[in-house]
């Protein structure tokens, strides 16, 4: 197990998001997006064999499929059928991890998808819609993964359409408490965070090579809870990043973070 | 019962403030044949429920939709819509935005004939805020609320299969058949395009009726297109077509907008559109997406 030199950034991410996964047991990792998807991958494939995933269509697969084409006599280790109807009865069990990329985070861990900007009935921009956000977030586990770590992102106020319920008092549903919400790791191209400070606070979990404490904050529209001691998020291993390439032939991680910079920032 | 027709049919007898369910998911087997005769016709101030592609971009653009219901409007690789987001960026429809597996349960109330399902999913978020229609309650049985996902009653829903049969016996034989099961429930009628007319003994090899998701009492009308869901796919006949959606949302830049996208390939009938993208051989020739 020895830790590379060289790594770039994003692949810095994919094993600090694969940590997500490592004590789940047996539920279904989703990770939508290339970076998300590698760290689910894996996790499968290193700390947690016991993971379920899918083929982002309708099997469940035993191994994870590497991104893009696949050669021709490529055979996925199809386990069962996995339609998105069946999806739903896997959500609401409470037996998933999701691992996505919401466009607003607010401080309270919930999230946008939706719309930003201008009037409900008339956004200044439309996007996706609340997707699967609002059922996935009170029903299991879910994480965060940001490629531009900015106050955009991480906003003041609260998000501008709330597809995610997060650790607002004021939004919590009559018999629901705060601790039913389960939002785990959030992983930026700066840090990683998640929402353990005081009174669910986001807090401050590891800060990349070369990233400042003040860096995060001034690019967090609020603050960030900053524990006594934090440590520098752990380079890859040459078996880890030899298990990403496998999964990642096409190198699409390459493009998924701005100029695919290296993993050891130097200022 | 012979329940073949055409797309003409369909459409001529839809009425203006139907409420129409359309199958498939994003950019995939979406009955988009059908959505063109819709294109081609008056009819107007229509509601859609749809997880929702082209089909509700196009429909928009045209003027044709009052409401839309929706979770997404997606064509996948090109995550937003075109004209559904100029749609709602212009405010010029009126939305009734939910999550996917709210969707699904809005649509098994209306096939169960419930008036509503509860479920946690939607509490805390602005689902609820925004739609003041969907009401959270009391339960019976403990302290918590609840949304109480109201029924999604169908006028109509229009369904892309790969194969049917004339008495109504309908085939999906891609890998998914998303929500179209409970789409073909949740509707009075069901119209449904097939790539493929079979003859009924199709049927008698059980490897294929095992395809066939629900009965062919939910089917009112079979319309039998090869190719009728491009540009969306109908796997494993076809992928979607890549390049059309890209030409499809560039239009969406172009002064000429919808109007000519319309002008380049509609036609008046689907033999006059094939043609303009390069016709049946073509549109089968699509190879199918790697996820």
């Amino acid at each position: 197990m020895t830790a590379a030199t060289e790594y770039s950034l994003a692949e810095l991410c994919i094993v600090a998001a694969s940590r997500a996964f490592e004590s789940d047991g047996e539920v279904l990792a989703t990770g939508i997006g290339v970076i998300p998807r590698l760290a689910a991958s894996l996790a499968m494939k290193t700390t947690n064999p016991d993971l379920m995933m899918t083929d982002s269509e309708a099997w469940m697969l035993s191994e994870p499929n590497p991104l893009g084409k696949r050669p021709a006599d490529f055979i996925p280790a199809t386990e069962s059928w996995m339609g998105f109807s069946r999806i739903f009865d896997n959500v609401w069990s409470g037996r998933r991890h999701a691992m996505l990329g919401p466009t607003q985070i607010d401080r309270y861990g919930q999230t946008n998808t939706s719309a930003l900007g201008g009037s409900y009935e008339a956004p200044k921009v439309m996007m996706l819609g609340a997707r699967g956000f609002p059922g996935n977030s009170i029903s299991h586990p879910n994480s965060f993964f940001v490629p531009s770590h900015n106050t955009r992102v991480f906003m003041e106020g609260e998000c501008d359409f709330v597809s995610s319920v997060g650790y607002n008092p004021e939004r919590l549903p009559r018999g629901h408490s705060l601790d039913d919400i389960d939002i785990r790791l959030v992983v930026t191209d700066l840090c990683v965070m998640d929402f353990g400070g005081p009174d669910h606070q986001i807090r401050l979990v590891s800060l990349h090579p070369g990233v400042t404490v003040e860096q995060v904050q001034e690019n967090t529209g609020y603050p960030v809870h900053v524990p006594a001691d934090v440590p520098q998020t752990s380079a890859p291993t040459q078996e880890q990043l030899g298990i990403i390439a496998a999964l990642d032939p096409h190198n699409q991680r390459a493009v998924q973070i701005k100029d695919n910079p290296p993993g050891v920032r130097t200022a | 019962m012979n329940k073949q027709m055409t797309a003409r049919d369909v459409v001529a007898g839809l009425t203006d403030g139907m409420t129409i369910g359309i199958g498939g998911w994003g950019p995939r087997r979406k009955p988009m044949a059908l959505v063109r005769e819709i294109l081609r016709s008056d009819l107007k101030d229509l509601t859609l429920v749809s997880y929702g592609g082209a089909d509700v971009g196009m429909l928009c653009a045209a003027g044709k939709v009052k409401k839309v219901v929706f979770a997404f409007v997606s064509l996948d690789f090109i995550p937003l819509e075109p004209y559904f987001r100029q749609a709602r960026q212009s405010g010029s429809i009126e939305v009734m935005e939910i999550d996917e597996g709210m969707m699904l349960l809005g649509l098994r109330a209306a096939a169960w004939g419930l008036p509503f399902i509860p479920t946690e999913v939607g509490l805390g978020t602005d689902i609820i805020s925004k739609n003041p229609d969907i009401k959270v309650i009391d339960s019976p049985y403990d302290d918590k609320e609840w949304v109480a996902m109201p029924a999604l009653r169908l006028d109509v829903s229009l369904i892309h299969a790969d194969r049917a049969d004339r008495r109504g016996v309908c085939q999906i034989a891609g890998p998914d058949h998303y929500m179209d099961d409970w789409f073909a429930r949740a509707a009075r009628e069901t119209y449904v395009s097939c790539d493929e007319l079979v003859d009924t003994d199709y049927f008698h090899d059980p490897a294929q009726a095992r395809m066939v998701h629900w009965e062919r009492s939910q089917t009112t009308g079979v319309i039998p297109i090869a190719g009728g869901a491009h540009p969306s796919s109908c796997a494993p006949l076809y992928g979607f077509d890549v390049a059309h959606f890209k030409a499809y949302a560039a239009s969406a830049k172009d002064e000429a907008g919808f109007q000519g996208y319309l002008d380049r390939y509609l036609g008046d009938s689907e033999e006059a559109y094939q043609q303009s993208v390069g016709g049946l051989d073509a549109i089968r020739a699509i190879e199918l997406p790697t996820y």
